[in-house]
């Protein structure tokens, strides 16, 4: 049984990653210690599925593990931990797609690789988008679609950015479903990614961070 | 004496199937010429697919999802909700467009059936998406993680009974309904049935009343259509669908999230579950087939796909179930229209482990050099028209890529051209094109 709490989440054993927490959580340990070999964990994560040695699943199983770790840590927090953030990224699913799997992927690797990301969920109006980067003075967005009929939302959305005199301050990177070079431009976007780790990789580079 | 269908061969099965499909029985030909065109389209379908021969011309079909009421200037809304508008609007289309086949008009679901029976598995246009916007599946766990053994033991009751109460919330009251297996004496005859007196369980079975006779309009048009659409020249390009048992789980049991989970903390539960479903699918394939006369069936390919499972996960969780529903069709004389969509690049090696002959693999966004070299003597390949060409490219590109395609895959035969991915609103002059540049470019010398 590992007693590492980096390998174990790495190496997706739930049973003995969580054991681990309730260990050292009964030993009175620093939490953000915990919290701390968790990102790592998650960092080891991210470069796997990178290297084609996790997929989706893992990806998957691996959120849900943290999930459970950070619910065990939370409570005996004394103050909400500050995570340093590498960078701001505004992100959703386009007017009329309800898809999320491929969104909810992307926005899971940008959280886990230190970016602060505002998630606006599915189905999201070009106005919300416009909104939200005012707000949150992003310099990132990420639109996400799986039908062809987001094709002309996210040109709408691109358009609408523009109207606000935000195009110039954002860079946007679109993915999912049928995107490809051609659909960025024709949506006026700055850049396509094909997966999920195209996108932390477009978005360090834009945050200055990679 | 002609045999028994229990005596054939599958290869016999086969051609009986295909015989049925190219002379089909009671189908009235408006013309001697739609009767010529018919027969040409089967018979270069039949030879593309078989890799016996080389066809006359490379195939053209289209899987168009809601596109034709785009094409006549219809909403999803309205076909969902105007069944009589359904028939014209798919018939302009094919007529229109001329490919080799058509594909049925079943696609817009009848709008009011799935009101009355309150349907929660889709959004569709009105309820929770535009007018505008086709109709969009929303992921969930229906299925609970600890319901394996319910499926496991006994499907029927879970498909029955759990699964419709939770996908439609008119028939929720359904889920308390007792098992009958106990009336097999007077004594207590009665007793499960004081279930069906009380009011929800009432009121779900006069919704089902409702919903029945909304199916039975909208089953008459696509019923329609399909008795209409051969009597023109065009072919149906399959009698029915089924499924790979991982995605029957993944993509609406335990929702894509619920069954990646199972794959790691219930992976014995997974496999057994997969294994129960697989004759289940194999049956639903084969009763289509043999009641359509038609040997095509249609599989679209889902949670396979390039990234979505490592190439170990695939063979140990998707492909086996697969195979053996693919094998289950095959033995039964189907020919299995397998639809790989996403990419499939990663999987070519695996899929390559079936019989010669008996099987055609449409792609999406798989590399078609790739996958014409790993199939070439085994299966018949198809597909590949990208999205994004339909959608925003120049005609002259979609031309272009037609010939490109034509020149990669149809080799000696074995290629199909048709859409990669389900298509809604393109630019028409494009698919015309594609269409039109098949039939020129296409041709076998």
């Amino acid at each position: 049984m590992a007693t590492d709490l980096v390998s174990a989440l790495a190496d997706l054993k739930e049973k003995e990653a969580l054991k681990i927490v309730e260990d050292r959580l009964n030993a009175k340990e620093d939490p953000l210690k915990i919290l701390d070999n968790a990102r790592r964990a998650m960092e080891i994560v991210g470069k796997r599925f990178a290297d084609s040695e996790y997929f989706i699943p893992d990806l998957v199983y691996s959120g849900e593990i943290l999930k459970a770790i950070t619910e065990m840590v939370k409570p005996k927090l004394s103050k909400a931990a500050e995570a340093k953030r590498v960078g701001k990224v505004v992100f959703g699913t386009v007017a009329g797609d309800i898809h999320d799997i491929g969104k909810d992927i992307v926005v899971f690797m940008l959280d886990v690789n230190g970016f602060e990301v505002y998630d606006l969920g599915v189905d999201v109006p070009a106005q919300k988008f416009v909104q939200k980067i005012k707000e949150s003075g992003a310099p990132i967005v990420g639109l996400s679609g799986f039908l062809a009929l987001a094709f002309d939302s996210m040109k709408q959305t691109i358009e609408a950015m523009k109207a606000a005199g935000l195009r110039d301050k954002v860079k946007v990177m679109i993915g999912g479903g049928q995107m490809s070079d051609e659909i960025r431009k024709y949506t006026g976007a700055d850049a396509y990614g094909k997966d999920a780790m195209a996108g932390v990789t477009l978005a360090k580079k834009w945050a200055g961070a990679g | 004496m002609e045999k028994k269908w229990e005596e054939m061969s599958s290869d016999e099965k086969q051609e009986a199937l295909f015989a049925r499909w190219i002379s089909p029985e009671g189908v009235k030909f408006v013309s001697p010429e739609a009767e010529k065109a018919y027969r040409e389209r089967t018979t270069r379908f039949k030879n593309a697919l078989q890799l016996k021969k080389k066809p006359d011309r490379v195939p053209v079909l289209l899987i168009p999802s809601f596109a034709p009421a785009y094409y006549s200037g219809l909403t999803p809304y309205d076909v969902m909700y105007n069944y009589d508008k359904i028939a014209a609007a798919w018939k302009k289309f094919s007529l229109d467009f001329q490919a080799d086949s058509h594909g049925g008009c079943a696609v817009p679901s009848p709008g009011k059936f799935l009101e009355i029976l309150n349907f929660r598995l889709y959004k569709w246009p009105d309820h929770g998406v535009s007018k505008k916007t086709t109709y969009q599946a929303i992921e969930g766990e229906y299925m609970k993680a600890d319901e394996y053994d319910i499926l496991i033991n006994n499907p029927l009751y879970f498909f029955y009974y759990i699964w419709p109460s939770r996908v439609f919330g008119a028939l929720e009251p359904i889920a308390t309904l007792p098992h009958l297996s106990c009336l097999t004496e007077m004594y207590g005859v009665a007793v499960p049935f004081f279930y069906y007196g009380t009011p929800p369980v009432k009121a779900a079975y006069q919704a089902l009343l409702e919903a029945g006779d909304e199916a039975l309009k909208w089953i008459q048009v696509v019923g329609g259509f399909d008795v209409e659409m051969p009597s023109l020249g065009f072919p149906a390009h399959q009698a029915g669908p089924t499924k790979a048992p991982f995605d029957v789980i993944g993509d609406t049991l335990r929702g894509t999230k619920g069954i990646m989970l199972d794959m790691y903390r219930q992976p014995d539960k997974l496999l057994q579950a997969m294994e129960v479903l697989t004759p289940m699918f194999i049956q639903l394939g084969v009763g289509a087939a043999k009641m359509a006369g038609n040997p095509l069936i249609f599989m679209p390919l889902h949670k396979g796909a390039d990234g979505f499972l490592s190439d170990e996960q695939y063979k140990k969780f998707y492909w086996p179930t697969l195979r053996k529903v693919i094998m289950g069709l095959v033995d039964e004389g189907c020919f299995p229209f397998i639809w790989a969509e996403g990419g499939y690049n990663s999987r070519l090696e695996v899929i390559r482990d079936l019989p010669k002959g008996k099987t055609a693999w449409l792609f999406d966004l798989t590399d078609m050099a790739k996958a014409k070299k790993a199939l070439d003597g085994i299966a018949c390949v198809a597909g590949n028209m990208p999205m994004d060409l339909l959608t925003v490219g120049t005609t002259q590109e979609a031309i272009d890529h037609t010939k490109r395609l034509i020149d990669i895959c149809g080799k000696g035969g074995g290629y199909i051209m048709a859409n990669g991915a389900f298509f809604d609103e393109v630019k028409w002059e494009n698919l015309k094109a594609i269409v039109d540049t098949v039939k020129k470019y296409g041709v076998y010398k």
